[in-house]
């Protein structure tokens, strides 16, 4: 099966009943399932007129119960930043699928990347929570599109799926789970429309979400709003939002995935993601067939950045090697976290796979 | 007549002599704006807005409809702040973009009545691909565009409904592009139903909106209003009121303007009101459905894509 296809498996088996999108390549695949297979189980799709109609549709389908997703490569994800800001704003569950492919603009439409690092965290304008998942095989883009659904909603948030080209279009043997049997998390719900307050200041940060036509008749904005939804411009309304938000996903260790393969002894690590995962862990294999003693961290989640698992993993080792498809943007995070004089970065950003000998050679310099 | 238009100042002077709970008792319209919703509005005192919302009150009122099977879906504009003041389903998106959220909702809930409401800058310019969109899908949403020529809320720049040589922040030795025809470009793109009013006429938007909500596609409403604020006073139109009465002189019913001679119809500058254009055409959620039910034998094949 292809990575993008079990994207598409993945969300129907987590219960998502609504996909709006714009054909893009490396992503299309996504959406050809989803129209393909949706209806069949009363679920709906629509191709919008564009990626910024796509994102709103699937904010509306959201707020109308249904669990809903788009998929896009950079260029569509770059026009569906404004509606991302508003999900996060409104605390409208959704999962957006990134295929990325080489840019900046049109780019490389074939050509994989990971260069949309920063931006599925900062492209949109203003401090907000976001999650980004991104998997490293087939089998784990049909996990990680179960979790994103489940995250999003248990969490009220906008969560990127931030795949690659090359884990979109790479064809692997995958045994699916029965759909039952998969764990599927639902938003909370309330049952009281009288004393309902959408966006109430909960211990924890995530209040209830009622959907459009069941009874709750609420006031959903992008503008700052009290714990109603009307807008306000009280520092004493905004303030609380602002810390409820932006620290709801902060002490959440369940979002936090990550997979440590470390061994005694190693002073040197590999840190990577993705499609690049795939070549650390090669180059780790030739490393310690050469008798050298190396650790590999993949990161799955992206956002939030795992800080205290990698910032364990820089006290335990000399320097981290961090090769991504860009010019460096995952390397930033952990420059952050471990210190600048810790961290090898190895880069390519031309659309091609950085190979296994890129890695050893930073490795043995 | 500018002195008979309740400004907030004379709600508030008045405040102690009418209690506001019986305000809503009253009247049908205040029982269906939000109780615990601070008022006065952000609209300047005189603003045709508040016409529109009225008007779209009574006519949701007068089908019968439960308020929790009413949506609201807006834009960014002063005329998209309507549906924060009123007691239904309510979404205040981002500029442009109140169809798409909208045709999403819809999808999600078919049963529900979806109006989208938005000013002429937010469904034309910014909104434009949407709006042609959500008509030629004929998908079951009432479009209220609120006209007023202008972008009101940052201060009056022009927008693609503002008359040629008219002037505007952005337009300040008079507006060199031709205006977009509102409800040409509803009918052309696909839409079923499509009306035209003014604020001056409020009964006609009444009657004209219960119209596009009842119809089961997508449906056009363009209220014609002004702005007083920017466009009245850049262009030198004087106060509300005289913009308000300019309304009624500059207007002319279709049954009055159908009777024209074909001169005159060519010659015509007045607003014309009425029902402009209807068609009868399935509706995209109905349609869909009608796909579901078709395929909904079939089982999901993971095998199709490569299987295990």
């Amino acid at each position: 099966m292809q990575g993008n296809e079990a994207i598409a498996m993945g969300a129907l088996a987590a219960g998502c009943r609504f996909y709006a999108g714009y054909p893009i390549t490396p992503s299309t695949e996504v959406a050809e399932v989803m129209a393909r297979e949706l209806p069949k189980i009363g679920g709906k799709f629509i191709q919008m007129e564009d990626e910024i109609a796509s994102m709103a549709a699937i904010i509306g389908g959201s707020v109308g119960g249904l669990k809903s997703m788009t998929a896009t490569s950079g260029p569509g994800f770059s026009l569906m930043q404004e509606n991302i800001g508003y999900a996060a704003m409104a605390e409208i569950p959704c999962v957006i699928v990134n295929v990325q492919r080489l840019g900046p603009s049109t780019g490389q439409p074939t050509a994989a990347s990971q260069g949309d690092v920063m931006q599925a965290r900062w492209g949109t304008h203003g401090d907000h929570p976001i999650v980004a998942l991104s998997p490293i095989s087939v089998a784990q883009a049909f996990e990680l599109t179960v979790k994103a659904f489940n995250l999003a909603e248990k969490y009220r948030t906008p969560v990127v799926l931030l795949a690659d080209e090359i884990i979109g279009h790479m064809r692997e043997p995958v045994e699916l789970p029965d759909f039952q049997s998969v764990e599927r998390v639902e938003r909370l719900v309330t049952d009281d429309p009288s004393a309902y307050k959408a966006f109430r200041n909960v211990p924890g940060g995530v209040p209830a979400m009622a959907s459009f036509g069941t009874g709750y008749r609420y006031h959903i904005t992008g503008l700052f709003h009290d714990e109603v939804g009307f807008p306000t411009q009280r520092l004493d309304e905004i303030d609380p939002w602002l810390e409820r938000v932006n620290n709801k996903l902060q002490h959440a260790d369940d979002i936090l995935l990550y997979q440590k393969d470390y061994q005694p002894g190693a002073r040197t690590a590999i840190l990577s993601y993705g499609a690049s995962a795939r070549t650390a862990r090669h180059a780790m294999k030739q490393l310690r067939a050469k008798g050298e003693n190396v650790s590999l961290f993949t990161v799955q989640t992206i956002w939030p950045f795992p800080e205290a698992a990698v910032e364990e993993l820089g006290d335990s080792v000399e320097r981290i090697i961090v090769p991504e498809m860009n010019l460096g943007q995952l390397a930033l995070e952990v420059e952050r976290v471990v210190g600048r004089r810790k961290v090898v970065r190895v880069n390519r950003a031309n659309g091609e796979m950085i190979t296994p000998d890129m890695i050893v050679a930073a490795a043995e310099a | 007549m500018a002195e008979e238009i309740l400004s907030a100042q004379d709600l508030d002077a008045n405040e102690g002599q009418i209690p506001r709970e019986d305000w809503f008792e009253a009247s049908a319209t205040l029982q269906n704006l939000r109780k615990n919703k601070k008022f006065p509005t952000i609209w300047c005192s005189g603003c045709g807005i508040g016409v529109v919302m009225g008007s779209l009150i009574r006519a949701i009122e007068s089908l019968g409809l439960e308020n929790d099977q009413v949506a609201l879906v807006a834009g960014i504009g002063c005329t998209a702040r309507m549906p924060v003041y009123m007691d239904y389903n309510t979404l205040h998106t981002t500029h442009g973009r109140a169809l798409a959220f909208a045709t999403g909702l819809k999808i999600a809930r078919p049963e529900m009545k979806v109006i989208a409401i938005m000013g002429d800058g937010d469904a034309l310019a910014i909104g434009g691909n949407h709006f042609i969109h959500a008509a030629r899908r004929n998908i079951g949403i009432t479009a209220l565009v609120v006209n007023n020529a202008i972008y009101g809320m940052t201060g009056g720049q022009h927008s693609p409904t503002t008359p040629l040589d008219m002037r505007a922040t952005t337009a300040p030795y008079g507006n060199v592009e031709p205006p977009f025809p509102i409800c040409d470009l509803g009918a052309a793109a696909g839409a079923t139903y499509v009306a035209r009013s003014t604020v001056y006429h409020p009964l006609e938007l009444d009657k004209y909106l219960a119209q596009a909500i009842s119809n089961e596609g997508f449906s056009l409403v363009e209220a014609v209003s002004y702005c007083h604020t920017t466009f009245g006073r850049i262009n030198k139109l004087g106060t509300a009121a005289d913009m308000m009465r300019a309304l009624k002189e500059n207007s002319i019913s279709k049954s009055a303007y159908d009777r024209l001679g074909a001169d005159e119809r060519g010659a015509n500058t007045k607003i014309v009101r009425g029902v402009l254009h209807t068609k009868n055409r399935p509706e995209y959620t109905k349609v869909y459905g009608t796909l579901v039910d078709r395929v909904s034998d079939e089982a999901i094949q993971p095998r199709h894509y490569g299987g295990n």
